[in-house]
C-alpha cells in the first residue's frame, strides 16, 4: 500500500497485533478502499467508526476495519476529518455494508459522507436536531423544540402524584416520585400550574387528586 | 334457477374485458405497507415500510432504532467494569455469550488475553456454547412459528428453560447474567453444574432430533423457505454478514476457528456451511451448529481443568491485584487488598492508552468490540459491532421480488434481535 500511495498513507502501527494505518488525506479514502479491496483482497468491511477528539482539530476520525477472508488479515485504516468540512467521500460504493455503518456515524457523529445513496438518520428519528454521540452531548441529553412524541393528550391520571408529566425540562419535573410537595422549589411550582392547567381544561383533576396538605 | 355466480357476477365477460381495459392505468399503482415496529414476525420493534405491487414486494426500507438506548454513550461514562450489566442487554437471547465477548475485548486492551487460566477458558467456552444453543433454538422456535408450526415453539422452550436453570445455577440471574468480569468470571461453577450440563446435553440431543423431525423434512415447512431470498456469496461478503447467515452462503468463516480464542484450538468442532444460501440453508446451518455446539460442551466437560467440583484448586480469575477485585476477607486487613479495592472501585482498573478490535463468534454472527482509550478507567470511544445491525441492511436487497407472506420467513432466517441492533 506504501508503495502505491507514497505519503499518503502512513507507518503501519502495530498495538496487540492489530496493525493501523493512517490515510493523511480524508478526500482520498474511496481510492485507497478500493486499492484495498481489489489488489490487496481485504474484501471484508468489518466496522465503520467514528472518533470524535473533541477540543483538538481535526475533530473528527473515521476508522475503517477491513479484512481478508482468505488470507485471514486484517487492517484498520484511519483518517481524520475537521470539524469545518466534516465530510468524507463514501465507500458505499466499495462495499454495500458501508450504507448503514455511514447512516449510523451521520446520525450520531454529524459527519457527511459524499455520494451515500440515502444519507438519513438511523437509529434517532428524521428531524432529531442534535448528533448524540459528540462529546458536548451530555449523557442526559439535551431538551428540543419537538413535541413529545408519546404524550400528545393527557393521560386520565395526570395531575395525580403517580404520574410523569410528558415534556418539562428536567426529570425533577417529570418524576413524581422526586416530587415533594412542600419544597417550594421551582421544578413543583412548574408542576403545580402544570396541574391547574389540567384541571381547568377538564374541569375536575382526574385520578386521586394531588396531594396539597398534610 | 340462477346460480349465486350469476348475480353476483352478472356479464362475467364484459367484466374481464373491463378489468383488461382497467389494467394497464393500475400497472405502476403501487401500494405503501408498513409492516411493524410492534409485529409479532419482526422479533422486537422493526418496522419495515414495504412498497407493493399486488402482492410482490417492489421496495422495502426497513426503519430501525426503536430500541436505540445510546450503550455506546453510556460507555463513554462509566469504568470498564460497570459495563458489564449494559451487554446482557446486547442479544438477550444469548447474554452469556455477550458478556464473554466484552470482557474478551477489554482483556485484549489489557494485554491479558493470554493469561487467563485454563479453568476460566473452559467455563467462558460452556457458557457462550450454552447461550449459542439458546439463541439458535428460540430464532428456530420464532422462525417455526412464524411459519405454523406452532409445537416447535413449545418444544424448544423444554430445552431452553434448562439452560435458564444452568444459567441461574452459575451466575444468580436467569436473563442478566452479568457473570464474566474483566479478567475472569465472577465465581466458580458450583459442583453440581457439570453433571446438570451433561445432563442437558444427554437429554438435548434426542430433543432437537425430535424437533428435526417436525421440519427438516416437512413438505409445508420446505416449500416456503426453500430457494427463498438466496444470497450469493459475494452479497453475503459485500453486505458483511456473519455468523450462520454468511455460513448459509457458502462462506467457510468461524471466528472460532479462523482466530481461535479462548480454548477454541483445544477443541474439535466442524463449521457447517450452506450450499445455495437461501432460507433452508440458514435453517439447517443452525440447526448443524446447535450439534456442534453440544459436541463442544461434552468435550469441554470432559477436560475442564479441577474437573466438576475444582478440589485440586484450579484458580478461574487473573492473579492481578490491578484488574480484579480483591477477596473481601483480605481487604478488611491488609493494606495493599485495601488500596486496591479502593482504586477499582472508584477509578477502574488501569488500561493503557491504544485501540483493539475484538470480533467474537456470537449467536448472530461477529459481536465486536471497537475499544478506544486513552489510558484510565474509562473507555474514550466504544464502538460495538452488532451483527443484527449489520445483517438486517441486506433486507433492502433481499426483500424486492418476494411476496409479502415470505417477509416473516426472511425475516426468520436472518435471526436477528433488535436489543443487538439498535444498541
Amino acid at each position: 500500500m506504501k508503495a502505491k500511495f507514497g505519503d499518503l498513507v502512513s507507518e503501519p502501527v502495530e498495538f496487540r497485533g492489530e496493525v493501523t494505518v493512517k490515510i493523511a488525506d480524508a478526500e482520498k479514502i474511496a481510492d485507497v478502499c478500493t486499492y484495498a479491496k481489489n489488489d490487496l483482497d481485504l474484501n471484508y468491511l468489518v466496522d465503520i467508526s467514528s472518533i470524535d477528539n473533541y477540543g483538538d482539530d481535526p475533530r473528527w476520525t473515521v476508522v475503517y476495519h477491513l479484512r481478508g477472508l482468505r488470507h485471514k488479515c486484517e487492517v484498520r485504516l484511519k483518517t481524520d476529518v475537521s470539524e469545518e468540512k466534516s465530510k468524507l467521500p463514501s465507500v458505499v460504493s466499495v462495499w454495500p455494508t458501508a450504507n448503514w455503518h455511514e447512516r449510523e456515524i451521520y446520525d450520531m457523529m454529524g459527519i457527511h459522507f459524499r455520494g451515500h445513496p440515502d444519507q438519513r438518520r438511523i437509529l434517532m428519528w428524521e428531524g432529531y436536531p442534535h448528533f448524540p454521540l459528540r462529546k458536548d452531548f451530555p449523557l442526559a441529553g439535551k431538551p428540543t423544540e419537538l413535541p413529545g412524541v408519546a404524550f400528545t393528550r393527557t393521560t386520565p391520571m395526570e395531575g395525580g402524584p403517580f404520574v410523569t408529566v410528558a415534556g418539562g425540562n428536567s426529570a425533577m419535573s417529570r418524576e413524581p416520585r422526586i416530587r415533594i410537595p412542600e419544597t417550594d422549589s421551582i421544578e413543583t411550582m412548574a408542576r403545580l400550574e402544570r396541574r391547574k392547567e389540567i384541571q381547568e381544561a377538564h374541569g375536575h383533576p382526574k385520578g386521586p387528586g394531588p396531594i396539597e396538605k398534610k | 334457477m340462477p346460480t349465486v355466480q350469476d348475480i353476483e357476477i352478472k356479464d362475467p365477460a364484459g367484466r374481464v374485458a373491463q378489468a383488461a381495459k382497467d389494467l394497464p392505468e393500475m400497472q405502476d399503482e403501487r401500494m405503501v405497507l408498513n409492516m411493524g415496529p410492534s409485529h409479532p414476525a419482526t422479533h422486537g420493534v422493526l418496522r419495515i415500510v414495504l412498497e407493493l405491487d399486488g402482492e410482490i414486494i417492489t421496495k422495502a426500507d426497513p426503519d430501525v432504532g426503536y430500541l436505540h438506548r445510546g450503550d455506546e454513550k453510556i460507555a463513554e461514562n462509566m469504568t470498564y467494569t460497570q459495563f458489564i450489566p449494559y451487554t446482557d442487554r446486547l442479544d438477550y437471547l444469548a447474554p452469556l455469550a455477550n458478556n464473554v465477548a466484552y470482557a474478551l475485548a477489554v482483556e485484549k486492551l489489557l494485554g491479558i488475553d493470554d493469561k487467563l487460566p485454563p479453568r476460566c477458558q473452559y467455563i467462558r467456552v460452556m457458557c457462550a456454547e450454552l447461550a449459542r444453543v439458546s439463541a439458535h433454538l428460540l430464532g428456530l422456535g420464532a422462525f417455526a412459528m412464524d411459519m405454523g408450526a406452532v409445537t416447535v415453539f413449545l418444544l424448544i422452550f423444554t430445552e431452553r428453560e434448562k439452560i435458564y436453570n444452568l444459567a441461574e445455577s452459575a451466575s444468580g440471574a436467569r436473563l442478566t447474567t452479568s457473570y464474566t468480569r474483566i479478567g475472569g468470571v465472577m465465581r466458580d461453577i458450583p459442583p453440581d453444574w457439570i453433571p446438570q450440563c451433561q445432563k442437558f446435553c444427554d437429554e438435548f440431543i434426542p430433543a432437537l432430533n425430535e424437533i428435526e423431525t417436525l421440519l427438516t423434512r416437512n413438505r409445508i415447512w420446505v416449500d416456503r423457505v426453500r430457494d427463498l431470498a438466496v444470497i450469493s456469496k459475494q452479497d453475503a461478503i459485500a453486505y458483511g454478514l456473519s455468523g450462520p447467515n454468511l455460513r448459509g452462503s457458502g462462506i467457510e468463516w468461524d471466528l472460532r476457528k479462523n482466530q481461535p480464542y479462548l480454548c477454541y484450538k483445544d477443541l474439535e468442532f466442524d463449521i457447517p456451511v450452506g450450499s445455495t444460501g437461501d432460507c433452508y440453508d440458514r435453517y439447517l446451518v443452525r440447526m448443524e451448529e446447535m450439534r456442534q455446539s453440544v459436541r463442544i460442551l461434552q468435550q469441554c466437560i470432559r477436560k475442564i481443568p479441577g474437573g466438576a467440583e475444582n478440589k485440586s484448586k484450579e484458580p478461574v480469575n487473573v492473579d492481578d491485584g490491578k484488574v480484579l477485585l480483591p477477596a473481601k476477607d483480605k481487604v478488611m486487613t491488609k493494606m495493599e487488598e485495601l488500596i486496591h479495592q479502593f482504586m477499582l472501585v472508584t477509578e477502574g482498573m488501569n488500561c493503557p492508552p491504544g485501540e483493539v478490535y475484538f470480533g467474537h463468534e456470537n449467536p448472530k454472527g461477529e459481536l465486536g468490540f471497537y475499544i478506544n482509550s486513552k489510558g484510565g478507567g474509562v473507555p474514550y470511544r466504544m464502538k460495538i459491532r452488532s451483527p443484527s445491525f449489520v445483517n438486517l441492511s441486506i433486507v433492502p436487497k433481499l426483500f424486492p421480488g418476494c411476496m409479502i407472506s415470505d417477509t416473516v420467513a426472511v425475516l426468520g432466517s436472518l435471526d436477528f434481535v433488535m436489543g443487538e441492533c439498535d444498541r
